[in-house]
C-alpha cells in the first residue's frame, strides 16, 4: 500500500510517497538520492548501510521506510556541518582508514553514533561500537586510530559540547 | 532485492493489535524492532501478508525493578537498553551480559528481548539465563492475560506456546536473593555478528560453599533451550569444588542433544558443553564472591 511517510533527513523535513515494503535504505539511495549509504550483505550483518535513527546506529537495510515516521534520520551526507567535514570524516582522510571504502560511511555513522554517546571511547568500546561494521579490506587498526583521533579533535574543537 | 508485498499496520493499542491478529489470522505477523523479520522476509524464508508494528503502542519500553518481583523489562525495551542500563548491571548483571551478547550494537540499537525470544531460535542469547532465573513472561491476549514461565515458553525451533493472537508485553525476572548468582555464556568464532555454538546460563543458591539449589541451561545445542537437569544434580547438595563443577560438565553432556551444522560438528558441540557449564558455573561463583566481599 502507498502512503505519504514524512520525517527529518538530515535536518531537512521529508515527505515522499512510499510503499509499505520499501526498505529505508531503498528509500534513501533509490528515491531521495543519497547513495553514500551503502548496499552490502542486505541481512543486517555488514553494517555498511548503518544510519542514525533518533541517535541510534542501526541497519538500514533491516528497517522499512515506514518505521521511520516522525524520526530523526542521518546519514553520512548529514554529519558536515556549515560546509567542514565532520573530524570523524577528517580524521578518516587523515589516517588512511580506507582502502576500497565500501564500508567507510557505515563505520563513520557507527563511530558518530558512539561520539555522540561517549566523547572519550577506550579502544575496547570503539571495537565494539564498530562490531557490526566489516571491512572486507580488514583495514581495521586504522580505522580504530582514525576514530581515536576524530575523538581528541572533537574535544579541541568543541564539538562533544553538542552531544546529546 | 525488493522485500516481498505486505501490508504495514501500527495500532495505537494492545486491544487493537490483538484484534488485527484475530482477525487478520495466520498471515499476520507481530514485529517490534523488526531485526528478525526483514532478513528472512527478504530472503523468502519467512512470509507475511501483515505486519502489526507495535512500537506506537505506549507503555510497553521500560526497565524498572521491585524488590519483591525483580526486574521488568518491556517488549520495547532495546537490547542496548539493557545491555548498558545501570540498574540492569548493579541488580542482575547476567541480563545485561546476555544483551549484549546477542548480534552487533546496530541490531542491539534496534532489537528487542522480547522480540530475541519469540522468535525462538535454539541458539537465542537471551532465552537460557531468563530460564535459568526463572522468568515469567507475560502475555496479552484477546480474553485474558498470562503469564507462562520462561522455561516452558518455547515449543520448538523458531515455535512457541503462544496462541496465535496472543502478544508477550514484557519480561519479569525474579530478584537475585541472598546467595544466588547467576551468568551466562556464549561460544562463537567471533565475538560479534555470529550465532552461538553454545551457549550456557547458570542459576546457583549457594550457603556458604554449598549449592542448594541449582538450574543450568543449554543454548545451541538442541531444538529448544533446554535445561540440564543431570548437571544441576551432580551441583545441588555439594560443596563446589573444582571435581563437583567438571563432574557437572561431564552430567551435562547428556542432556542435549546437538547436531551438526556449519558453526560446529555434534561432537564439539557435546564437548563444549562439557567446558561450558564449568566455566558457567565458576563465572556465576564470581559473582557470588564479590557479593560476599562487599
Amino acid at each position: 500500500m502507498k502512503k505519504i511517510l514524512s520525517f527529518t533527513l538530515n535536518g531537512e523535513p521529508v515527505q515522499v510517497i512510499c510503499e509499505d515494503n520499501r526498505s529505508l535504505l531503498d528509500l534513501i539511495r533509490d528515491d531521495l538520492g543519497l547513495t553514500g549509504t551503502k548496499k552490502g550483505c542486505e541481512e543486517a550483518e555488514c553494517g555498511a548501510c548503518t544510519v542514525m535513527i533518533d541517535g541510534r546506529p542501526v541497519n538500514s537495510c533491516a528497517t522499512l521506510a515506514r518505521e521511520v515516521e516522525g524520526c530523526d534520520v542521518v546519514t553520512v551526507e548529514g554529519i558536515a556541518q556549515n560546509g567542514m567535514l565532520h573530524p570523524i570524516q577528517k580524521q578518516f582522510i587523515e589516517k588512511w582508514a580506507f582502502q576500497c571504502g565500501y564500508c567507510t560511511p557505515g563505520m563513520i555513522m557507527s563511530a558518530k553514533a558512539l561520539l555522540d554517546k561517549n566523547p572519550h571511547p577506550t579502544e575496547l568500546e570503539i571495537r565494539e561500537a564498530i562490531e557490526g561494521n566489516l571491512c572486507r579490506c580488514t583495514g581495521y587498526v586504522k580505522i580504530v586510530e582514525a576514530i581515536q583521533a576524530a575523538a581528541e579533535e572533537m574535544e579541541q574543537e568543541g564539538w562533544g559540547e553538542n552531544a546529546q | 532485492m525488493v522485500l516481498p508485498k505486505f501490508e504495514y499496520l501500527t495500532p495505537a493499542t494492545l486491544e487493537e493489535a490483538t484484534m488485527l491478529l484475530s482477525e487478520l489470522g495466520s498471515g499476520a505477523k507481530i514485529m517490534a524492532g523488526g531485526t528478525d523479520i526483514i532478513p528472512p522476509m527478504r530472503d523468502k524464508v519467512l512470509k507475511a501478508d501483515y505486519l502489526i508494528d507495535i512500537k506506537h503502542i505506549p507503555g510497553l519500553e521500560y526497565i524498572t525493578y521491585d524488590e519483591q518481583e525483580g526486574l521488568k523489562i518491556g517488549a520495547l525495551t532495546k537490547l542496548y537498553d539493557i545491555q548498558t542500563s545501570k540498574l540492569v548491571k548493579e541488580k542482575n548483571p547476567s541480563v545485561a551480559q546476555a544483551a549484549k551478547y546477542v548480534a552487533s550494537t546496530q541490531i542491539r540499537n534496534k532489537g528487542t528481548m522480547v522480540g530475541n525470544i519469540c522468535n525462538a531460535s535454539p541458539s537465542c542469547d537471551t532465552a537460557p539465563i531468563l530460564i535459568a532465573q526463572n522468568a515469567a513472561v507475560q502475555v496479552h491476549g484477546p480474553e485474558n492475560d498470562r503469564v507462562i514461565p520462561a522455561g516452558s515458553f518455547f515449543k520448538g525451533v523458531k515455535k512457541t506456546w503462544l496462541e496465535p493472537n496472543e502478544i508477550v508485553t514484557g519480561l519479569v525476572i525474579p530478584p537475585l536473593g541472598e546467595g544466588e548468582c547467576a551468568a551466562y555464556i556464549k561460544h562463537s568464532v567471533r565475538k560479534a555478528m555470529d550465532l552461538a555454538i553454545v551457549g550456557v546460563a547458570a542459576w546457583l543458591k549457594m550457603d556458604g560453599a554449598v549449592c542448594v539449589d541449582a538450574r543450568i541451561v543449554l543454548g545451541a545445542v538442541a531444538i529448544t533451550p533446554v535445561r540440564a537437569p543431570s548437571a544441576e544434580k551432580v551441583l545441588i547438595g555439594k560443596e563446589l569444588t573444582d571435581e563437583v563443577i567438571a563432574e557437572a560438565g561431564i552430567a551435562a553432556m547428556s542432556d542435549c542433544k546437538p547436531i551438526s551444522d556449519v558453526r560446529a560438528s555434534a561432537e564439539y558441540r557435546h564437548d563444549i558443553v562439557r567446558v561450558f557449564t564449568k566455566r558457567a558455573v565458576k563465572k556465576a561463583l564470581e559473582g557470588y564472591g564479590e557479593e560476599d566481599h562487599i
